[in-house]
């Protein structure tokens, strides 16, 4: 078994020596305005997109072929044509956008409206509002269960999980996490959410079923403060065994073993470190270091930084093309 | 004197619930359930919050430093908001009552009358004579205070109380701050002048304190005399420009003009008028304090936001304190699911409070004096310059201990 692991990890160092699957990563620039696509094989900037102000949460749609991106100071959610990169549409998004999660079957965008304290669901093929939630102050973190029935917001100044039923639009649970909870991720296999405090410092693991916090994680960084550890963004690998989280200002990526809870390493990225995607092998994962002006590239199989690339101005977040 | 501010609906609602017969509210038994399983349950918790406030119209020396009506008020009612956004899935409901005394008057009957309206904490917006003259009948009946206004070190150290909480910074904070920064930027030599009121006196105290303990020289200390003279006039621009530069003509040589002015009577009108061309900081130029108006670091723009929409207006330190006093008692009765103050006052107290208020960091008390650590701004009239603590003073503790008044020197005995 140990030997199989051995012979799998150097077998995945050497596809990553050998040509990397090419895939596109777009990145959104708080602080310029604009979109940066970088090819994940060459790790080069391919293109830099003038986009709406204050972009900020960015995904794409399931078959690869639209970007939705969070115009934050203009109020709505712009589509952009991965074909072609022109912006090609915009959705209603309530006011002041910040994060958002697309719903499994790819019909439903869930937005976090940070100033209204309201979650906005919108139907992607009509481009209309669905339905407005309220939720706690300043919601931001928002996931969706793998079977699409629950979905998760976190909001800021209130400090809870709301679990919210997709049928019914209801809040059905809120759990109370600690100071600030920014993002909310799901285990690919639905059982547990995993939602990080900025300013408690912990990430916390709600068990799905249940709907109470069933871990709490803490982080400690030899020769940083306490103070300056900030976690934000999460990513679960595929298997569900391994853990990411951003660690902002303390400017590392903590590796957490899912089974033990315990960080195994801290890897050194960029300047405050916010979000994080994977490529689609997950081989790959790739952070956005908002005040270093740059993205870093991390191998997955030695969980060790590959390559940092300067993009715009504060990237805020990332994702990867699907194919 | 004492009379209810109109207009706000906040002291609308709690005059409603009163009338509605609200005294069943405290006997209401708090549900105790695990803090995470927050279902609501029963019935709604009504938690009455007292706004006691000091205010008379006061002149400035500066059109633009004229205090909003509502200054701090409108930071108390944006929390309220917050708390009451948040106690919508726990069953709680906030309100806020607010009391206006003046400046000099008695402020137990105004304290006596709120607390017979049933609220258990009291925001103060005082002189720390008013505050002191009701720390210990509220503690008598089992009321918890947060001082927003009163930066006096008097009130944490010998006059500290058990259940009074400090949200503002005292001078001593402030002025540790400004002095890291301008040793940290090398400025070493200052000459200072000072005011020739109490409070004015006690920054200068402060300033003095800062000197000794982060290696600044005060090169030189001169008394601005309020002669009352100096005020604004139709004609003063000119007069003023001559008096401050003849004022400085005499001073020996350094790298910073420390000014301390909270009086209002000369301050302002030292940046640009000195007989060298010399940087200001104090009460006056790089200006020390628990919040700015341009502050956006930390999601601190979304507070920003918030607040221009609640109120019309930018956000000022006051309201700051007085958001950050009404979301800890929000805090505490939300993470303890109860309105107890005794449960929220050790809750508060413990190593499991901390509040967060767009500064970087958790906030936490000082368990030693009940003082709220925090991370202070300077900034000019336009922008965030830096925030202290600077990189490099370090703590054992915390290195926001490193502002104000440490542990191993406090005069403090809880009582």
């Amino acid at each position: 078994m140990q030997r199989r692991a051995c012979v799998l990890a150097i077998l995945a160092t050497g596809t990553l020596a050998g040509p990397a699957a090419a895939y596109t990563a777009y990145v959104s620039n708080e602080k310029d305005n604009t979109m940066t696509v970088v090819d994940t094989a060459t790790m080069q900037v391919v293109k830099t997109v003038d986009v709406g102000q204050r972009p900020r949460g960015i995904t794409i749609s399931h078959d690869g072929k639209f970007i939705y991106l969070c115009a934050s100071d203009d109020n709505m959610i712009q589509i952009i044509d991965t074909a072609t990169l022109q912006v090609v549409g915009t959705l209603p998004s309530g006011d002041d956008p910040e994060l958002f999660v697309l719903s499994p079957d790819g019909k439903t965008l869930y937005v976090a409206n940070e100033n209204d304290n309201l979650v906005t669901a919108i139907d992607v093929d009509s481009k209309e509002i669905k339905t407005e939630i309220p939720v706690g102050v300043e919601p931001e973190g928002m996931a969706v269960s793998p079977d699409g029935k629950t979905m998760v917001n976190t909001s800021e100044t209130t400090s809870m999980a709301h679990f919210i039923d997709t049928e019914s639009h209801e809040v059905t649970d809120n759990v109370l996490v600690d100071t600030r909870p920014r993002f909310a991720a799901f285990k690919p296999d639905g059982s547990q959410i995993w939602v990080s405090a900025e300013v408690g410092g912990s990430v916390s693991v709600i068990d799905n079923a249940k709907r109470q916090v069933v871990k709490k994680i803490r982080f400690a960084i030899p020769g940083l403060r306490a103070e300056t550890i900030q976690p934000v963004g999460i990513v679960i690998s595929a298997d569900g065994k391994k853990a990411y989280v951003a660690l902002g200002p303390a400017n590392h990526v903590a590796v957490i073993n899912t089974e033990s809870y315990e960080v195994e390493k801290y890897i050194l990225v960029g300047q405050r470190v916010w979000h994080l995607d994977f490529t689609p092998d997950h081989k790959t994962l790739i952070t956005t270091n908002g005040n270093s002006n740059d993205i870093t590239f991390i191998d997955t199989a030695t969980d060790e930084p590959v390559q940092s690339v300067t993009v715009g101005q504060q990237p805020w977040g990332v994702v990867i093309s699907p194919q | 004197m004492t009379s209810a501010v109109p207009g706000t609906l906040a002291a609308l609602l709690c005059f409603l619930s009163l009338t509605a017969g609200a005294p069943g509210a405290f006997a209401q038994q708090p549900t105790l359930q695990p803090a995470d399983a927050t279902k609501p349950q029963g019935q709604t918790t009504e938690i009455k919050i007292g706004y006691l406030r000091a205010y008379a119209p006061r002149l400035t020396l500066s059109l633009l430093d004229a205090p909003p009506r509502d200054e701090g008020v409108a930071g108390a009612n944006v929390a309220i908001g917050d708390n009451n956004t948040t106690g919508r899935f726990i069953k709680q409901q906030f309100t806020l009552d607010v009391t206006e005394i003046k400046p000099e008057a008695d402020a137990v009957q105004a304290f006596d009358d709120l607390i017979a309206k049933g609220d258990r904490y009291v925001v103060a917006d005082l002189s720390a004579k008013q505050l002191l003259s009701i720390a210990d009948i509220a503690r008598d009946k089992g009321v918890l205070i947060f001082n927003v206004g009163a930066t006096d070190d008097s009130l944490r150290e010998e006059d500290c109380r058990i259940n009074v909480f400090h949200i503002a910074p005292t001078r001593s904070m402030l002025a540790d701050a400004l002095a890291q920064y301008l040793m940290v930027k090398k400025w070493p030599n200052w000459a200072l002048l000072y005011g020739s009121h109490e409070q004015d006196h006690l920054y200068a105290d402060a300033l003095r304190r800062a000197a000794t303990r982060f290696g600044g020289q005060i090169v030189v200390e001169k008394e601005f005399k309020d002669t009352g003279t100096a005020r604004r006039t139709d004609t003063g621009a000119t007069q003023i420009q001559q008096q401050i530069s003849v004022f400085t003509q005499d001073l020996p040589e350094h790298d910073v003009l420390l000014v301390a002015d909270e009086s209002e009577v000369f301050g302002t009108y030292v940046p640009y008028r000195t007989w060298t061309p010399r940087l200001v900081a104090g009460t006056a130029g790089l200006v020390a304090s628990s919040w700015h108006p341009a502050s956006e670091q930390w999601g601190g723009i979304q507070m920003q936001s918030r607040f221009l929409k609640a109120t019309g207006r930018r956000m000022l330190s006051k309201d700051m304190s007085a958001w950050t006093a009404v979301r800890a008692i929000g805090e505490a009765t939300t993470r303890t699911n109860g309105d107890d103050p005794k449960k929220i006052s050790d809750y508060i107290r413990s190593e499991d409070f901390s509040v967060a208020a767009f500064k970087g960091q958790k906030l936490t008390f000082r368990k030693w004096n009940l003082q709220l650590r925090q991370p202070i701004l300077l900034g000019d009239t336009k922008s965030v310059v830096s925030t202290s603590p600077q990189e490099g003073y370090l703590h054992q503790v915390s290195e926001l201990d490193t502002l104000g008044i440490d542990q191993p020197e406090t005069k403090c005995v809880l009582k």
